[in-house]
Order: structure tokens, then C-alpha cells, then sequence
């Protein structure tokens, strides 16, 4: 094992740039669509009185959680003692703290009055699970922020494992506020269930694990930088491992639906007559996003080919939104049950007339609006390694640290990375 | 007393005489600002006097629905409150579809047709805000915006609002609409704004000087049906507790334990 030395992307400028411009103009796009639905007013988007939250938030909401769950990395070096992760604590904290950037501003820029983000920030009504949010957001910023700090500066290296399990902590936190975010509505069947609190801290542990992969890969193979087997293996191993929590997770869902007699027209709906919302289920959520990754993530030959594994993160991203859009909107669509027993004949607003799902199609404005949040992580990323030693100039299974670390003497862990 | 102060003491003893003229100009000054100032102090403590009163606990405004009562077709109480409210000065926007802005447009009150899916049975009834006393909306707002006032009124505040939308996530009755578009023209009883999220306010402002009803419940008065009581919850003899003494009545999703200050009889 030799010494872990971390150095600036050092693409060439022209690549740099071009990575860079592409990245600004999806963001610039994302700032046009909101300036957009803000001058216009929400009817340009697909959203109405009965699914009022949309794509924004389902782009949103898969940031924020992949934000937390990006940290993971860092939190199993640092919190969990496996030193072969910690090179990769200060590119996991710099990706979390670029997520959650990325995702808070569509959540605000998807606001009504998004000038008023100043109310929001002096008049706190702390019943409110996103007043909660507002702090665990912007604490779980200020503590990534600290927790590089301590990585990167020889006078933080002390503060690192506390810092690391504060950090810990508060992600778990996060992840269980913006799945509780959900969970706490009484008023709509699919939501309404506590598990979608650990549900929430699963998914985020996959996603933000896919993210920080294919950036990692990206990163390194740009550059000409090497990741040896031994680490890969690593990498792809949790990843299995936490798409197969996530799929666990799902099936304990339902079947508690399905066990409770009023959730019946419910389950039924999503599982099988739900139109787009059946179909991102089983194909987006199960499939992409559950069974093909695990396929190859597990698959003899396949798992280990980077290629390969690229791709199954890639899978496990496009499944995460898809779950997102499932969970999010899926459940507004399905009519709120006022009148159990009963059939809506007629309705002046939506009632779920004859059982039927409420209408909702995401707009062009709306998912230019999220991929702006996505490019808004990415830029924070591409400008941070650039600027900044997050790097590691090599992840070879000669350079990277042995599996399992050694106590020294006195029992306790070894300096921080 | 300090030394500055002494000495100025000694100078204005010994060199100013007494200025009466401005000691005069001072008086009539000070009496035409009271005499421009005071009627309107006066005016406004009379015209303030039903308003100026805080909004007091000791009632509960609600409403009953006797659906038995409750025409099928009608939508009386829908116009009234349209009407009341501003709502029908909404326009479509123009490269808008129809099917689109049904779904985007505010509704405070709508009428729902059901059918017992056991007996068969036909019930038509007016859903609005159900005006909780324990109101989802208002736990769930960032904001503080959503709120209940004393009187049991549960109402948004237009400049806390943020248009979060959390609030119509929370109403298990599908009560709130969001204003997605600009507005043309409005009800100085009645502000409303782009991005802000709103719903049945018990005509507030009826309340507030002292009116007797709803619009909904007079306009379904005049078509002759009576569907709907309007009252004090707390007040034993108010037209609505009689009433809700006389027939039997629930409230909308029971379980929820929300205590909702609209209560519905036959359904």
C-alpha cells in the first residue's frame, strides 16, 4: 500500500471546456424554463389542482436522496473503518454537497412565488416536515462542507471521524425527513406508511452509490487515471447489495397493501390497470432500476466488465427516477377515496369520476427544469475536482489500502486519510 | 446635571428674551394638526368597531349538508360561490386546452354525484374545505400560511404563502386549488394572487362584518332546496345545531379523527 495522493482533474482545457459548456447550457436551458413557468404562471407545466407536485420534484426529490446517499462512501471509510473506501471520502462529500445544491434549487425554483423563498427562511411553522427539512438541508451542507475539511487539512485530520459520524447521522436524518416528507400524509392511501422513511434511506443509498460510481469511472478514465479490480469489485458488490435492500424494501411495501382489504382498488390500480404508472412500476422500478442491475452486478462474466458496470449504474438511475415518478406522482393520480363504498359518478373537481386516475403529463418546461438540477451537480463537481485536489491520482490494487484496517496499539483507528 | 447644560441654562436666562411670537406660531400649528388629525381618529374607531374586535374562539362557523336535500344538477352553490369569490373573472389562457384548464383552474366548491355501490342509492352533495379543527393543511405548511383562525375558519395567508402546494398534498379532501395563472381583475373582499394556493374561506369576509350566511347557503336557500345550514358549531341554539340534533350526520372520512366543522347528513 503506498501513499494516497490526490491531484486536480487535469484533462486537457479544451475537453475541460467543452465538458464545462455542455453542462452550462443544460443549466442555462433549466434557468429559461423556470424563468418560463415563472413568468407565465404553472399552467404551462402539467401540473393542476390534483397532481400539484410533478416532474420538477421527481428530479428534485431523486437528487436530494442521492445527495445523502453519495456521502455513504465517505461514512463507510471514516465512520466503519474500511480504509480501502477512504480515497473516495473527498470526491463522495463533494458530490453530496453538488446534489443537494442541485436539487434544492428545482425544489425552489419550482415554488409559486419563488421570490418569497425569504418568507420560508424567517417564518417557520415547525409542525411542518419541510421547515424541519429547510435545517437538515442546509445543516447536512454546512457538515459535508466541514467534513472535507477534515480530510483535506492536516488541523482537521482530529475532527474527521466525529465530524464523519455527525455526518452520518444527520444524512439518515435527511433521507428520513425526505421520505417522511411523504410518509406523514394521511390524506392520500399511497402514501400515508412509515416504511417510506427507510425506503427512502435505501433508495438514496443505491442511487447516490450509481452517481458517484459512473462519476468516479468518468472521472478517472478521462484522465487515463486507473481504478483496479479490487475496488471496482467493491463498488459493484454494494451497489447489489443496496438495489437488492431497495427491491426488499418495494415488496414489504405491497404486500402490506395487498393484505389490507381497503387498499385493494389501490394496488390493483398501480399493479395492474395503472396505465404509465403500471408500466414505470414494472419495468422502471422492478426491472431497470431492481432485477436487470442486480443481473449484472452478479452475473460471473458480466460483473466484471466496467463497462458493464457502467451500465448497470446507469440502469439503476434511470429506475430511481422512474420509481421516483411512480411514488411521487403515481399516488397523487390515484383519486383520493372520500367515499368508500361508493362510486363517483359525477365530480366538478376530479374525484376520481368512475375510478379513474387523475390527469398528469410532464411539459417540455418541467423536465428541463430537473435536468437543469442535474446539471447543476454536475458543474458543481466538474468545477470542484478541477479546482480542488478531490482526486486520487490512482485507485490501482497496488496503491489503494488492504481490505480490512489494522488497529494500532492502543486500539484505536489509524489517522484519517 | 452636567456642565454643558449649566452654562447653556445661564445663556438662555440672560441673553434670549422670550419669542412669543413663535410661542404663537407653535399654538396654532399644534391646533390645526389636531383639528386636520382628530376626525379622522374618530371616524375610523367608529367604522372599526365590528372589525377592530379580535376574531374570538367562542363560536365555531360551520355547515351542515342534508344531501337528501341536495339537487341532482344543480349547481347553484357553485355559481354563488364563483360569484362571491372572483372565481368566475378566471380566464383560460388562450393556447390553453379546455381538458387542461378543467384541471388547472380554482375551485373552491364542487358538486360530486355518488352511487352506493351495494344499493345503488344516488347521493349528490357540495364538497368544499371541511374546515378542521385539526386541519392537515395547516401541520404541514412551511410557511405558517395555512391557518386556523379563532372562529375555526381555516384560511391561507397570501403574503406567507409560498405555493409549496404541501397543503393540497395534506387535504384529504382535495379541498385546495392553486392559482396557476396570472389574474385579470379581482375582488377587493377577495385577494387572490398567482403562485398562491387557496380554498373555501366560509366567505371570511361575510363574517367579518357580521353577515348572517354563506354564499353557497343562500343561493341554495333561494333555488328553494335548504341543503345547507350555515351556524355556530359552539352556540346550542344556532339553526345549525338544531338541526344537527334533528337528523343524524357524519363527517367526510370519519377516521381521520379531523373533527371537521362541515357535517353531512345521508351519506
Amino acid at each position: 500500500m503506498k501513499r494516497i495522493v490526490y491531484r486536480e482533474w487535469r484533462i486537457p482545457p479544451q475537453r475541460y471546456w467543452s465538458i464545462l459548456g455542455v453542462l452550462a447550457a443544460v443549466v442555462g436551458v433549466g434557468a429559461l424554463a423556470f424563468g418560463y413557468m415563472e413568468h407565465q404562471g404553472h399552467w404551462v407545466t402539467g401540473m393542476n389542482n390534483s397532481v400539484v407536485w410533478g416532474t420538477p420534484h421527481v428530479f428534485a426529490v431523486f437528487l436530494i436522496i442521492s445527495a445523502s446517499g453519495a456521502l455513504n462512501i465517505a461514512s463507510i471509510g471514516t465512520v466503519f473503518h474500511k480504509p480501502i473506501y477512504k480515497p473516495l471520502g473527498r470526491l463522495s462529500g463533494l458530490l453530496a454537497v453538488a446534489l443537494l445544491m442541485g436539487g434544492l434549487l428545482v425544489l425552489v425554483t419550482d415554488l409559486g412565488r419563488p421570490e418569497r423563498l425569504i418568507v420560508a427562511m424567517t417564518h417557520y411553522n415547525f409542525s411542518s416536515i419541510f421547515a424541519w427539512n429547510i435545517f437538515l438541508y442546509t445543516g447536512f451542507m454546512a457538515i459535508v462542507i466541514a467534513y472535507l475539511w477534515t480530510m483535506a487539512d492536516r488541523q482537521g485530520g482530529p475532527f474527521n471521524r466525529s465530524v464523519g459520524i455527525l455526518a452520518l447521522v444527520w444524512r439518515l436524518a435527511l433521507t428520513t425527513g425526505t421520505g417522511s416528507i411523504f410518509g406523514f400524509i394521511v390524506a392520500r392511501q399511497a402514501f400515508d406508511a412509515a416504511i417510506l422513511a427507510p425506503m427512502f434511506v435505501a433508495m438514496s443509498f443505491a442511487y447516490g452509490l450509481a452517481v458517484f460510481i459512473l462519476v468516479l469511472m468518468f472521472a478517472f478514465d478521462d484522465e487515463g487515471r486507473p481504478i483496479g479490480p479490487r475496488m471496482l469489485r467493491r463498488l459493484k458488490n454494494l451497489l447489489a447489495l443496496f438495489v437488492a435492500i431497495v427491491l426488499y424494501f418495494t415488496l414489504i411495501y405491497h404486500l402490506t397493501n395487498l393484505y389490507v382489504a381497503e387498499n385493494d382498488a389501490l394496488e390493483s390500480w398501480l399493479l395492474l390497470k395503472g396505465g404509465i404508472y403500471t408500466f414505470l412500476f414494472w419495468v422502471g422500478w422492478v426491472l431497470i432500476g431492481g432485477l436487470v442491475p442486480l443481473g449484472i452486478l452478479y452475473h460471473p462474466q458480466l460483473s466484471q466488465d466496467r463497462r458493464w458496470i457502467a451500465g448497470a449504474c446507469a440502469l439503476v438511475i434511470v429506475g430511481g427516477l422512474a420509481t421516483m415518478y411512480v411514488i411521487i406522482i403515481g399516488s397523487q393520480a390515484f383519486p383520493i377515496q372520500m367515499f368508500p363504498g361508493r362510486t363517483v359518478l359525477e365530480s366538478g373537481f376530479f374525484d376520481g369520476v368512475n375510478g379513474q386516475a387523475a390527469p398528469y403529463w410532464p411539459t417540455i418546461p418541467e423536465i428541463l427544469l430537473g435536468l437543469g438540477g442535474v446539471g447543476v451537480g454536475l458543474l458543481i463537481t466538474v468545477v470542484g475536482v478541477r479546482v480542488l485536489q478531490f482526486l486520487p491520482e490512482s485507485l490501482a490494487d497496488d496503491v489503494v489500502p488492504i481490505d480490512e484496517e489494522t488497529l494500532d496499539e492502543s486500539g484505536s483507528a489509524p489517522k484519517p486519510a | 446635571m452636567g456642565k454643558a447644560t449649566e452654562m447653556n441654562d445661564k445663556t438662555d436666562r440672560t441673553d434670549q428674551a422670550i419669542d412669543s411670537g413663535r410661542r404663537e406660531f407653535i399654538g396654532v400649528a399644534a391646533g390645526v394638526g389636531a383639528a386636520m388629525v382628530a376626525p379622522g381618529v374618530i371616524l375610523h374607531a367608529v367604522a372599526a368597531t365590528p372589525r377592530s374586535q379580535p376574531v374570538s374562539s367562542d363560536v365555531r362557523w360551520g355547515l351542515l349538508v342534508d344531501t337528501a336535500k341536495c339537487a341532482d344538477g344543480c349547481s347553484a352553490c357553485v355559481e354563488a360561490c364563483n360569484e362571491e369569490n372572483g372565481l368566475n373573472l378566471q380566464t383560460k389562457p388562450e393556447r390553453e386546452s379546455d381538458l387542461k384548464w378543467d384541471a388547472q383552474k380554482s375551485v373552491w366548491i364542487r358538486k360530486v354525484k355518488l352511487q352506493d355501490n351495494q344499493t345503488g342509492r344516488i347521493t349528490n352533495l357540495p364538497m368544499m374545505c371541511q374546515h378542521c379543527e385539526h386541519p392537515p393543511c395547516v401541520d404541514v405548511c412551511p410557511t405558517g400560511a395555512s391557518f386556523k383562525r379563532a372562529d375555526g375558519i381555516v384560511m391561507v395567508d397570501r403574503h406567507l404563502c409560498i405555493g409549496c402546494r404541501y397543503c393540497m398534498m395534506a387535504c384529504p379532501y382535495k379541498a385546495r386549488s392553486f392559482i396557476h395563472d396570472e389574474l385579470q381583475g379581482q375582488l377587493t373582499a377577495v385577494p387572490r394572487g398567482k403562485g398562491c394556493v387557496e380554498s373555501c374561506n366560509l366567505c371570511v369576509h361575510r363574517r367579518d362584518y357580521g353577515e348572517a350566511s354563506t354564499a353557497c347557503v343562500d343561493a341554495c336557500a333561494a333555488e328553494g332546496h335548504h341543503a345547507i345550514v350555515f351556524g355556530d358549531l359552539k352556540d346550542p341554539n344556532s339553526p345549525i345545531n338544531q338541526k344537527l340534533r334533528e337528523l343524524p350526520s357524519r363527517q367526510i372520512r370519519e377516521d381521520l379523527e379531523l373533527n371537521t366543522g362541515v357535517r353531512y347528513s345521508g351519506v
